[in-house]
């Protein structure tokens, strides 16, 4: 089940630079510039225009002052020669924005550093200690990854309530772990695999205890793993909206997602302005982190899907 | 010399004593059981236990701050001969299909694109992902905004273009709201599929390509019988997950239109969320849940034997 796909998809920087095989590499000589035009670069900049606009709509008018927001016809609506900070200056000083980026900063930090914890240690064990009936846990946590929170969220609810957890930030740190811990344990146990066994029996052998050789061998050559996993599991964290809808209910509590959307719709007609600025600011912490990390996303993709 | 080395060997004190608890400490299931104990503590408490209770609540007429009851099949009669229940299973399979077909046809399309040799061929790559990467919920504003039935962009580009006389109502009207919350999230899942293909596009040979041109191949013969016959198994799982999150899509549809209007566009997600939280009642909201349940494990044993059918045809090892 594990190795099917593993050599069917390519490494996270072959992915983005196709250094390994480009098929037109060899046969690309045969294809005239007219050719390459038709086939190639116009329907890739439609569809990357398409992809790419509706940011640009966001950020565009998250800038814009109010009277050119609704007035499309006085003002070209593509461009604005009078940029603003009004609608960011209104988020961060005028209302609790802050304080749900930094709701979603911890729960988001503390839900993903438990799950990795969680998920190195089951990984290891899965792959490495080979127990009675490792294989059916590789299974059952491939298919806890299938559950989604759309049909657990209503006995979710309860059971938040019954824990005494309603409406605090640890409903949140200790329900997302069950989205991230899936998808992250199946990960390490790909990278976890690629480790060669004789250095750990050679650790063994001088007298190293299993802790010490998962601290001091497995997990500094699985670093890379550990990033991807990181990352993506913060990625997760900070989209995570329905289980953020349901268990938080006071204002100070919300993160991000869900505050925006139940606290900045109101019957303001110039209330886009500042939707806007909530969405960019919102979306900048996870676009920064992924300009660094592109390889990373990557390979988190490519490693959910290849397992 | 000899004499004091048979000594010390059979010297009771040179072997340590090893006890229970030595052998214990090196026993694989014993500290396997250790290491699987957070991870399984997380799932058993917060999702095996939640998705058992949820089908029990389901038969029990629950409401929030009021345990329920036990009544049977009751909830689900009710939804049984509920019209807006079943106008919701007509929107989630319509929402998963279409948008699933188009996700898969653009997503190998622009995979296919993205697998020629350009310039800033990796800047083109890595910006296509973005869409994946920011938050749905902060999308589908964006998004809620470029539908906006008066001030949209979209309308007015196509005002000024002279193509349409008045302003679309996206969000306000039966299917025009339908094909929109499509589009976003067909916009939403192209990245995924088309990154996790082109993944898959990068270990074709590039031999074969050649193989084939020389054999006399049209392009569209080499897409058929090479680039697609080795890209099945990715295919296979990339679209059971795509249609999985589909099909258990709450957050778009929350933001755009919070399944109106007069209910055209809510999911089974949507409705139970609505029924469950909003309305109280638990109960009836963990039915609409639970009937999800069968459609998602159809695409969980697809994509299974999907899989193990692929494994005995390579030959390879049960892993």
């Amino acid at each position: 089940m594990t190795d099917v796909l593993a050599s069917k998809v390519a490494s996270p920087k072959a992915v983005l630079s196709g250094v390994t095989a480009d098929h037109t590499e060899g046969m690309s000589y045969l294809q005239t510039l007219p050719r390459r035009l038709v086939t190639l670069y116009l329907p890739l900049s439609l569809i990357v225009f398409v992809l790419l606009f509706p940011f640009y709509w966001m950020a565009l008018t998250a800038i814009k002052p109010d009277e050119q927001l609704l007035d499309l016809d006085r003002f070209n609506p593509f461009w604005t020669w009078t940029p603003t900070l009004k609608h960011i200056d209104k988020l961060l000083f005028g209302t609790h924005y802050p304080l749900w980026l930094m709701n979603t900063m911890l729960v988001a930090i503390t839900a993903t550093i438990l799950s990795i914890v969680a998920s190195v240690l089951a990984a290891y064990a899965i792959v490495r200690l080979r127990y009675k009936g490792a294989q059916w846990f590789g299974v059952a946590i491939f298919l806890a990854y299938l559950i989604p929170p759309s049909i657990l969220f209503i006995p979710l609810s309860t059971v938040v309530f019954q824990y005494g957890l309603f409406d605090t930030p640890f409903a949140l740190i200790l329900t997302y772990p069950t989205i991230l811990i899936p998808f992250s344990t199946w990960l390490l146990m790909g990278y976890f695999k690629t480790i060669p066994f004789e250095l750990e029996e050679c650790a063994l052998i001088d007298g190293a205890s299993r802790y010490q050789i998962l601290t001091k061998i497995v997990l500094p050559l699985a670093v890379p793993g550990l990033i991807s996993a990181f990352i993506f599991c913060f990625t997760l964290c900070w989209n995570e909206f329905i289980y953020a809808l349901t268990f938080i209910s006071s204002t100070e509590n919300k993160t991000v997602p869900v505050a925006i959307v139940n606290e900045f719709v109101d019957g303001d007609i110039y209330r886009w302005g500042s939707l806007m600025a909530g969405a960019l600011v919102g979306s900048l912490p996870l676009v920064i982190l992924y300009a660094f990390f592109v390889e990373h996303y990557v390979s988190a993709m490519t490693g959910a899907v290849k397992e | 010399m000899a004499d004091l080395a048979l000594k010390h060997a059979i010297s009771p004190r040179s072997i340590p004593d090893v006890g229970a608890w030595d052998r214990l400490k090196v026993n694989r299931n014993w500290l396997a059981l250790w290491f699987m104990l957070p991870a399984a503590a997380f799932l058993l408490l917060f999702l095996a236990y939640p998705l058992v209770l949820g089908v029990w609540l389901s038969f029990t007429d629950a409401r929030i701050g009021r345990g329920g009851e036990f009544v049977g099949l009751e909830n689900y009669e009710w939804l049984w001969d509920d019209p807006v229940f079943w106008l919701s299973v007509f929107n989630t399979l319509l929402y998963t299909g279409v948008a699933s077909v188009f996700k898969f046809a653009i997503g190998l399309y622009l995979a296919l694109l993205l697998n020629h040799n350009m310039s800033f061929k990796a800047i083109i790559r890595a910006a296509v992902l973005i869409p994946f990467i920011v938050p749905t919920v902060l999308s589908a504003i964006a998004f809620w905004w470029i539908f906006d039935s008066q001030f949209s962009i979209v309308s007015w580009s196509l005002r000024k273009l002279g193509l349409i006389a008045t302003n679309i109502d996206f969000l306000g009207d039966t299917w025009n709201a339908r094909w929109s919350v499509i589009f976003a999230n067909i916009w939403r899942g192209v990245p995924f599929v088309a990154i996790t293909l082109l993944a898959g596009l990068q270990t074709v040979s590039p031999s074969l390509y050649e193989a084939a041109t020389i054999d006399g191949a049209t392009p569209w013969q080499r897409f058929r019988y090479v680039t697609y016959p080795l890209l099945t198994p990715i295919i296979a799982v990339v679209m059971t997950f795509s249609v999985l999150f589909t099909f258990t899509d709450f957050q778009l549809i929350w933001v755009l239109t919070r399944g109106g209007p007069a209910n055209a566009t809510h999911l089974m997600a949507t409705l139970g969320y609505q029924r469950a939280i909003g309305g109280g009642y638990l109960g009836e909201g963990s039915a609409i849940a639970t009937a999800m349940i069968p459609f998602l494990l159809a695409a969980i044993l697809i994509s299974w034997f999907g899989l193990q059918r692929r494994k005995w045809q390579q030959g390879e090892s049960n892993d």
